[in-house]
């Protein structure tokens, strides 16, 4: 595929991902906090019935970097575990997939804490 | 000015909330930061890191800027504006995880940083395990009934 389509691709599906949750925060009560929820499960759910797929095909990191990417990494894992050991990969299999960004999230984020003292908010 | 103009008045002023104008920032934010990620997962793949592999390496990366750029105070500025633009993305999740780290370790490294980095975090892996897990049930059901 012709790289500039595939940077495009990404640009607006990843983008248009993004505008979706800000029209909920806009036209809903929805805090931050829930959307980020909602994306994940979301993210799992359309990774299971193979409709998140396509769109990862089509758009790469713009369907990938967006959190419904998180959920889609959890599913696939699962999915991925349950074929290789049973019911036993339901378990494993989420936290598995999805170790990398959470133990980086979480080093990257105690680190921060140990140099960065908090700004008074603007 | 009486209650009822008043009321009018705040609703005239709400619905003027700049709902395309939010919107507008979320979609080219968003889209540049999902750009940038495939940057970095085409120089990955590039260095030869297969495919998987090449993915973590790229939310990593992601990562770890949004850690810096909360310490620096620069996230904000740009999450101001960006909206769910950057809340979206992974960005999102590592600022939560690191501004909660930041500005709760006047409380101790213990219930302060250690309890308080998963307020967002808590409930997005929280619920992302309760539902792959729902899946994982559902998906080895079915492998047993269809082989």
């Amino acid at each position: 595929m012709d790289v500039f389509v595939k940077y495009l691709l990404a640009f607006v599906i990843g983008g248009a991902i993004c505008t979706i949750a800000q029209i909920l925060i806009d036209k809903t009560k929805l805090t931050p906090a829930r959307i980020l929820v909602i994306y994940v499960c979301v993210g799992v759910l359309l990774t299971a019935i193979n409709v998140y797929e396509p769109l990862v095909k089509l758009a790469g990191a713009g369907a990938t970097v967006p959190l419904t990417g998180f959920g889609r990494l959890i599913a696939n894992g699962v999915k991925k575990a349950v074929d290789e050991k049973g019911l036993l990969g339901a378990l494993t299999g989420g936290l598995g997939a999805t170790a990398g960004g959470i133990a980086a999230s979480l080093v990257f984020g105690f680190i921060a804490s140990l140099i960065f003292s908090s700004k008074p908010k603007k | 000015m009486k209650k009822q103009e008043y009321v009018e008045y705040v609703e005239k002023r709400a619905k003027r909330s700049p709902i395309l104008k939010n919107c507008f920032f979320a979609f080219v934010i968003g889209g540049a930061i999902c750009t940038l990620g495939q940057a970095f997962l085409d120089l990955y793949k590039h260095l030869g890191v297969n495919e998987d592999d090449a993915g973590t390496l790229t939310s990593i990366t992601l990562i770890f800027t949004s850690c810096l750029l909360t310490g620096l105070g620069i996230f904000d500025n740009i999450a101001r504006v960006a909206g769910a633009g950057t809340l979206v993305p992974i960005t999102g999740f590592a600022n939560a995880v690191s501004s909660q780290a930041i500005d709760t370790k006047s409380e101790g490294y213990v219930l302060g940083v250690g309890a308080k980095i998963f307020t967002i975090a808590g409930p997005v892996i929280l619920y992302a395990i309760l539902s792959g897990t729902l899946y994982g049930v559902i998906y080895y059901v079915c492998t047993l009934i269809w082989g």
